[in-house]
């Protein structure tokens, strides 16, 4: 089906793509990594992380109920849970718990 | 690494649930391997994504690859024969196992790395096969599951928060793609937002990399 091709190219464009960006600086910086590099190194993933995090929450309606309440509330407890414990496996699994009850409860 | 067998999991359902199944979980886990990619790629292709789209979506979310990649340079550098695959397999999760481990004590590094990262993608292979197998039997509906993705990503971020003295980058992230989540909308603020956390952290650098030392 044309539906499946598509699909085929997308996934082989996603890890052609993502192959060349784990390689790349293997082969551009054999001997030493500029030191700018070096630094968005060190600042990027951060940074990269608190987009991602906006980007997964980019289609919540905060105008309209349930106001992002489920969201809110679910990532609260992930931080409360992260900070403590300090295990991103409970935090992840409870958040997304938590966010799976809400939804059926506020609407 | 138990980490990657739940995220797999919700992978495998996600998928399931975009009508995607038990073959495409093992292929895009087996040639892709990419946790959040693979999370974000669901939606590219249940949206109906364009190939320049898609690409340009993996490499703004797989961009900090370049830097784990960056920072294994020397560690990676006598792997020989397992290089190409350790390279393949660096995953967040592989990356963060592999560069605070202490080696000192295993005799056959690069035998030890290898086989860390294989195990690694063994769960993720392993649960997303099993989430699709699961998405297909569950009795209740797994309407909310998606919601792993954001847990994911606000997990790593506090993880983040706690290991950095510094909060400039994790706030310049936030804060930058807020802004241009605002001005250009929930479908094309990716790229703006990747310029305009780049070009911020260029300005403080002065302040955020004091030493300025070279390489890492």
């Amino acid at each position: 089906m044309n539906d499946s091709r598509y699909a085929a190219i997308l996934v082989a464009v996603m890890s052609v793509g993502t192959i060349f960006l784990r390689f790349l600086p293997f082969l551009v910086f054999k001997k030493k990594v500029p030191s700018y590099i070096a630094y968005l190194g060190k600042v990027l993933p951060p940074a990269i992380i608190g987009m991602l995090v906006v980007y997964c929450l980019r289609n919540t309606t905060i105008t309209s109920s349930p106001f992002g309440f489920p969201e809110f509330i679910s990532i609260i407890v992930i931080i409360i849970l992260q900070a403590w414990k300090r295990n991103s496996l409970i935090s992840i699994l409870s958040g997304t718990v938590v966010y799976m009850i809400l939804i059926r409860v506020c609407i | 690494m138990a980490g990657y067998l739940v995220l797999g999991i919700g992978f495998g359902i996600l998928l399931r649930d975009a009508g995607y199944g038990i073959l495409w979980a093992l292929a895009m886990s087996l040639l892709i391997y990419a946790g959040s990619m693979q999370y974000v790629g669901v939606g590219l292709i249940a949206g109906g994504a364009s190939i320049i789209m898609t690409l340009i979506t993996t490499i703004m979310v797989n961009a900090r690859h370049l830097f784990y990649s960056i920072s294994m340079i020397n560690r990676y550098r006598d792997s020989g024969r397992y290089k190409p695959y350790l390279i393949f397999a660096l995953t967040d999760e592989t990356y963060s196992l592999l560069c605070s481990d202490d080696l000192s004590d295993v005799e056959d590094t690069s035998l030890y790395r290898f086989l860390v990262s294989m195990f690694d993608q063994c769960y993720w292979v392993i649960g997303s096969v099993a989430g699709s197998i699961l998405g297909s039997v569950l009795p209740f509906s797994t309407k909310g599951i998606e919601f792993s993705m954001t847990a994911l990503f606000v997990a790593s971020f506090v993880e983040q928060w706690i290991a950095m003295d510094d909060h400039i980058p994790a706030l310049t992230g936030l804060l930058s793609t807020l802004i241009c989540l605002m001005i250009f909308g929930p479908d094309s603020f990716l790229i703006p937002s990747m310029l305009v956390i780049t070009l911020v952290l260029t300005v403080f650098r002065k302040r955020l990399d004091p030493g300025r030392e070279a390489g890492i």
